[in-house]
């Protein structure tokens, strides 16, 4: 299965984790700062900062985009809770 | 003896000169007690707003809330016509300076509206129409008024993303939107008219602006070249015209570090709070602070949560690098003084500061984790995961909070190596 490494800056942790699951999943499991309200995509509770391997994350919806607008999100934010890992590294922070 | 403003005539509200070319059109609030929940008032307050009269023109900037609206129209209109309106300036857009927005829209439709371009989302929610026209600016931006202009200084989160100041340079006036405000009402209108209100102008820095410090000083670098100010008016509170530099420069000394002085640059502070009722998560937080004083360069200090107020620590907590909390678990939950700490820093920026937590339990620990899960909504990191002991400490467990304390040391020296972790192991 492929497979994502996935950096949590704030808590210094690289989890190797199956493309397709999403950061949500593996922040909660390690402990990562970033914190989850709804987790549906709606309440914006849990928007984090990518700082490498953008393009490693599946498209934002149009639903997403919509929320990190209404969030006055900055660029290279993702809700994660929608964003899905592809493979590749990435890294990520709580804003 | 200083001679009253004239606020009424015959019944009437009346607009105050402060200019040649500028009035004060707010409105006096003086029977408010409480101010968005957290900020209480003994005597009301004022929602200042002003008219600007140019060769070309009129600007309105700010309105007031909702209801003083009357007061509001009357005094503009006892200064200027709604058709010669050309420019409404919104400073910041919370509703006790929008409430009578809508009407003034309706009641001069020429008018452009000026707001920041970080408004542009929150005015929509406020208006609640589709469509209307406003011009988003950003600081460097200007308007003329014929013989005179306005230029805008975008000041975000003071105290809301949106906020802006607008500068009136042919009088060197500053319409400082809340910053340099504060809840006070007073006839006299003027800072040297009023008497004394330092209480208030400090204790509404400390509620509204103190968990923006560092938005502040970047606002305040864009507002101290305009020294010397004549005026500086803000939207709520006593007009600035007597000495408005000494605001700046409190606002300066406010926002600075407090330990800027006492502790070097390559020094890291590490606060370890307690209560413990028989000396367990006591004797833990004795040996996390031992482990944490062995990492070099680590000022740790410890504090039990029943020898103080909250308030001092606060002040502690802005000013460390990291925090940990021993909460002891009683009847499934961490005890109220811990709590009671943690629902008081919201007045201070937290972000990105180190958090850690232990504590002991009779027979359930839930309270760890349940401070632990406060500290990220909180924004802090938690990269460690926090230490349960069941009543009385074990000389093992005693060396694993040692441990703990030297692990949350070393984290915020950046001395911890990183972690590597597969998901399959944790499956």
């Amino acid at each position: 299965m492929a497979k994502a490494s996935i950096t949590f800056e704030d808590i210094n942790v690289t989890v190797n984790a199956p493309a397709g699951t999403r950061l949500i999943e593996n922040s909660e499991k390690v402990g990562s700062g970033i914190t989850y309200g709804c987790r549906e995509g709606d309440c914006g509770t849990c928007i984090t900062k990518v700082t490498a391997g953008w393009n490693n994350l599946s498209e934002p919806s149009v639903l997403e985009d919509k929320i990190l607008r209404e969030n006055m999100a900055g660029k290279h934010n993702r809700l994660a809770c929608q964003a899905q890992v592809l493979g590749g590294e990435i890294s990520v922070k709580p804003v | 003896m200083s001679k009253l403003p004239l606020l009424i005539l015959n019944g009437i509200p009346q607009a105050v000169a402060l200019s040649k070319r500028v009035h004060w059109i707010g409105a006096l609030d003086p029977s408010l007690r409480t101010f968005d929940i957290i900020l209480k008032t003994a005597n009301g307050t004022t929602y200042n707003a002003y008219v600007v009269r140019g060769s070309e023109g009129v600007a309105i900037i700010d309105t007031v809330k909702e209801g003083y609206a009357n007061d509001f129209f009357a005094r503009l209109e006892s200064v200027a016509r709604y058709d010669e309106i050309k420019v409404i300036v919104l400073n910041h857009l919370e509703p006790d300076h929008t409430g009578a927005l809508p009407e003034l829209m309706r009641r001069a439709p020429q008018a452009q509206l000026y707001i920041s371009q970080k408004a542009q989302s929150m005015l929509k929610a406020l208006l609640k129409q589709d469509a209307f026209s406003f011009i988003p600016v950003v600081t460097g931006d200007t308007v003329s008024l014929g013989d005179c202009s306005l230029a805008f200084f975008h000041t975000p989160y003071l105290h809301w993303p949106d906020t802006q100041c607008t500068y009136l340079p042919e009088e060197k006036t500053l319409f400082s939107g809340d910053v340099f405000g504060c809840h006070f009402c007073d006839v006299r209108l003027f800072n040297d008219e009023v008497g004394d209100f330092r209480f208030t102008f400090e204790y509404y820095y400390a509620h509204i602006m103190r968990p923006f410090k560092e938005y502040v000083n970047r606002a305040l670098d864009l507002i101290e070249p305009l020294l010397p100010l004549d005026t500086i008016l803000p939207a709520h509170g006593p007009l600035l015209r007597d000495q408005p530099q000494r605001y700046v420069q409190r606002y300066r000394e406010l926002s600075r570090a407090a330990l800027q002085t006492e502790i070097s640059t390559d020094e890291k502070t590490l606060l370890i709070f307690y209560i413990s009722s028989y000396g367990n998560t006591r004797r833990m937080a004795e040996a996390i602070y031992e482990g944490a004083m062995a990492v070099e360069r680590v000022r740790v200090s410890l504090y039990d949560l029943e020898g103080s107020e909250i308030a001092p620590f606060v002040d502690l907590i802005e000013g460390a690098d990291g925090i940990v909390f021993g909460a002891p678990t009683i009847n499934g939950d961490a005890v109220k003084p811990v709590w009671d700490l943690l629902s008081s820093l919201a007045v201070i920026n937290l972000k990105s500061k180190l958090g850690g937590v232990f504590g002991s339990y009779g027979w359930t620990g839930e309270g760890v984790k349940m401070v632990e899960d406060r500290l990220r909504g909180l924004k802090l990191r938690v990269p460690i995961p926090g230490i349960r002991i069941k009543l009385i400490p074990t000389e093992e467990e005693i060396l694993s909070c040692r441990e703990f304390g030297h692990e949350l040391a070393q984290e915020l020296m950046g001395l911890r190596q990183s972690k590597v972790i597969d998901m399959a192991d944790l499956a």
